[in-house]
């Protein structure tokens, strides 16, 4: 599904930064993948490469079979739309767009029509529980119900994948628990997840922990588990 | 995505209809220019039609020229001599300067009493000829004017002005075939004039003139041949300030005068009032222009102010949009067409407002009196259109700046939000 072979990306502002310094990763259809890193390890960088929110300055990206080099904001932009399911630490939903209008969105920018879109829109809320809170504005809800209708936002795309950054970032235990679990019963239906974190708690949650430190990648582990029991070391989400 | 995508509309009105204080504030600069133009231009408008309407029938090119007495010695005459004017020279500028369309004598008696019944009231009396009634048109409200037969055969008729009726028959419209003496001669009213006494008057105010035909007052008032006033309009093409020259030089010369006397000769006209007036109602109009635009202009850039603004504030939304899939194109659309439909609705509910207001004071004016009543203080229907054409092109400018910045929002920044 993914392809990164020797990924470089330099940063040009004031001094020169060096961030991703060859990174070459392979992410199959199916998997969730954590990648893992302390801040300033170049893991956000890497996620937004993944999600043609940005560029790279050296090496070879693939998505689903595509080659992304050198895309027109065009063209990246319906790459996005069709391909790429966000989801946000801060939840990013439009702030005036009620919960149905939010999730919706991606639809507009497809050209769906209205009645078509905001039909889906609801069958999509419902599935995250929230057919009830399709009217409401974001700053109605909890931060868990504002992540589902994130959620919900990315899946009405049928995206090949799906990029959550920090999910839980701004979230208590209780509804990080929850969230996971929405994106594991994802994942069981046979999504791809990519979920960019530095909380371990959130990174055992999948099936292989990308380690990235300085640019690199450190290693990749396999979680079994045993490492995901909460008495292990790593176990402990927050 | 079309213009009429329903769609799209709604996105716009979304935004806007969202964020009302924000629409509200960039509307205003806006509404408000449009309203100080649209006044300004209605404004206009009826000052000059109510000037029009004050100086309506009066030949804009006519001269008149007296005589006064002459202030150098000349052929063996003194000076200070006092000389007047007669047919002959009526006919002798008729042979000698072919520029000149119209000309004819009239005369006036100032101070005059008239009755009717036990009622009086003060009045001019003049004399004229029907020729005159083209230089200074009596705009009859009722009957007929004065014409060559009444000269000829020199009848006691007589058109006035509307304090003599008002004054001498109070409460009453039609007052023709009435009979109204003046010094001691029963004259026939037969017609009324709607001259107003706001205009240009020749030989007092028009309201309260009695015009008779001119030889009915040589026989009656006058010495029986002189003029007071010579009336006169020049052909097209040619200026009365230079064809007055030559009427006085024909003047002069025939009844010695010295070619430099400056006084011998009073001259008056029309052309040069009429410039001046247009001169300057021209420099109004210019100046409300200016005004109106400068404002206009002023409310555009503080539109693209705003939008910059606001697409700042909405930079996270923008990266948002572009994250899910909106390309720049759309984001472009999407910020002109909010400052296009902002700025048109503003303006057009400026000229709303303002056409409410004009009609307001139009009416108010109208009212005031019948001399006010073409008065006109409204904008034309096509300068109406005109300027919401102007402002809806004004908006997609203002919109174009903050736009091309929305584009170059990245969707990164969608990343950024929180830090």
């Amino acid at each position: 599904m993914i392809q990164l072979k020797n990924i470089h990306k330099t940063y040009h502002g004031g001094t020169e930064l060096h961030v991703l310094k060859g990174i070459s990763l392979d992410i199959r259809e199916g998997e969730f993948v954590s990648i893992m890193g302390a801040s300033g390890s170049g893991k956000s960088t890497l996620l937004n490469i993944l999600g043609i929110l940005d560029t790279y300055d050296e090496g070879e990206y693939s998505l689903a079979g595509t080659p992304v080099r050198n895309l027109s904001e065009t063209h990246a932009a319906r790459l996005r739309n069709e391909s790429i399911g966000f989801i946000f630490q801060s939840f990013n939903l439009i702030p005036f767009k009620t919960a149905q209008e939010n999730v919706a969105l991606p639809l507009f920018y497809r050209g769906v029509s209205r009645a078509k879109r905001n039909a889906l829109a609801l069958e999509y809320l419902d599935r995250m529980g929230l057919k009830d809170w399709a009217t409401h504005l974001p700053n109605e809800l909890s931060g868990g119900q504002k992540q589902r209708v994130a959620i919900a936002r990315a899946l009405i795309t049928h995206p090949k994948i799906i990029l959550a950054d920090e999910p839980t970032g701004a979230l208590d235990s209780r509804t990080s628990v929850e969230v996971m679990q929405i994106l594991k019963d994802l994942h069981r239906q046979g999504m791809t997840i990519v979920v960019v974190t530095h909380e371990s708690g959130v990174a055992y949650q999948a099936e292989k922990i990308v380690h990235i430190k300085d640019g690199l990648i450190e290693n990749i582990e396999e979680v079994t588990e045993q490492s995901r029991s909460p008495f292990t070391m790593n176990g402990v989400m927050k | 995505m079309t213009v009429f995508d329903r769609d799209a509309w709604n996105e716009i009105l979304d935004a806007l209809t969202k964020n009302k204080l924000r629409s509200l504030l960039t509307a205003f600069g806006i509404f408000w220019g449009m309203q100080m133009l649209v006044l300004l231009m209605g404004g206009g408008q009826g000052m000059q039609t109510m000037m029009a309407q004050l100086f309506a029938g009066f030949a804009q090119n006519a001269g008149f020229m007296a005589a006064n007495t002459t202030s150098k010695a000349y052929h063996g005459f003194r000076e200070g001599r006092a000389w007047s004017l007669t047919q002959k020279d009526v006919e002798l500028v008729k042979a000698s300067v072919p520029q000149v369309d119209i000309i004819c004598g009239t005369n006036n008696y100032y101070g005059s009493l008239a009755t009717h019944d036990s009622k009086k009231t003060s009045c001019t009396v003049s004399g004229i000829l029907p020729e005159y009634q083209e230089i200074s048109d009596p705009r009859m409200r009722l009957g007929r004017r004065l014409n060559e037969v009444d000269v000829r055969q020199q009848r006691k008729v007589c058109v006035v002005g509307k304090r003599i009726v008002d004054e001498l028959f109070p409460g009453r419209e039609d007052v023709l075939g009435e009979v109204i003496v003046v010094s001691g001669i029963p004259l026939t009213i037969v017609g009324q004039s709607g001259r107003s006494g706001n205009g240009i008057n020749m030989g007092g105010n028009a309201l309260s003139a009695i015009e008779i035909p001119l030889s009915t007052y040589q026989r009656t008032f006058g010495d029986g041949k002189s003029f007071e006033l010579l009336a006169y309009t020049v052909k097209k093409g040619y200026q009365v300030s230079d064809v007055q020259k030559e009427i006085a030089s024909v003047l002069k010369r025939s009844h010695d005068i010295h070619p430099d006397d400056e006084q011998a000769v009073f001259m008056v006209n029309t052309e040069a009032m009429f410039t001046m007036m247009n001169n300057s109602m021209q420099a109004i109009s210019m100046l409300v222009w200016m005004i109106g635009l400068g404002t206009i202009l002023s409310g555009a850039i503080g539109v693209s102010n705003i939008m910059m603004i606001t697409v700042r504030e909405r930079t996270t939304e923008i990266g948002i949009r572009r994250a899910i899939g909106a390309t720049p194109r759309a984001i472009m659309r999407q910020i002109l067409s909010e400052s296009m439909v902002l700025t048109l609705m503003a303006g057009m509910s400026g000229i709303c407002i303002s056409v409410i207001i004009l009609t307001a004071v139009d009416t108010v004016v109208r009212s005031m009196g019948q001399e006010y009543a073409g008065a006109d203080f409204l904008i034309d229907f096509w300068t109406a259109v005109g300027s919401a054409l102007c402002i809806a092109v004004l908006g997609l400018a203002a919109g174009l700046v903050p736009a091309l910045h929305a584009m170059r929002i990245r969707p990164v920044e969608a990343m950024r939000s929180d830090e």
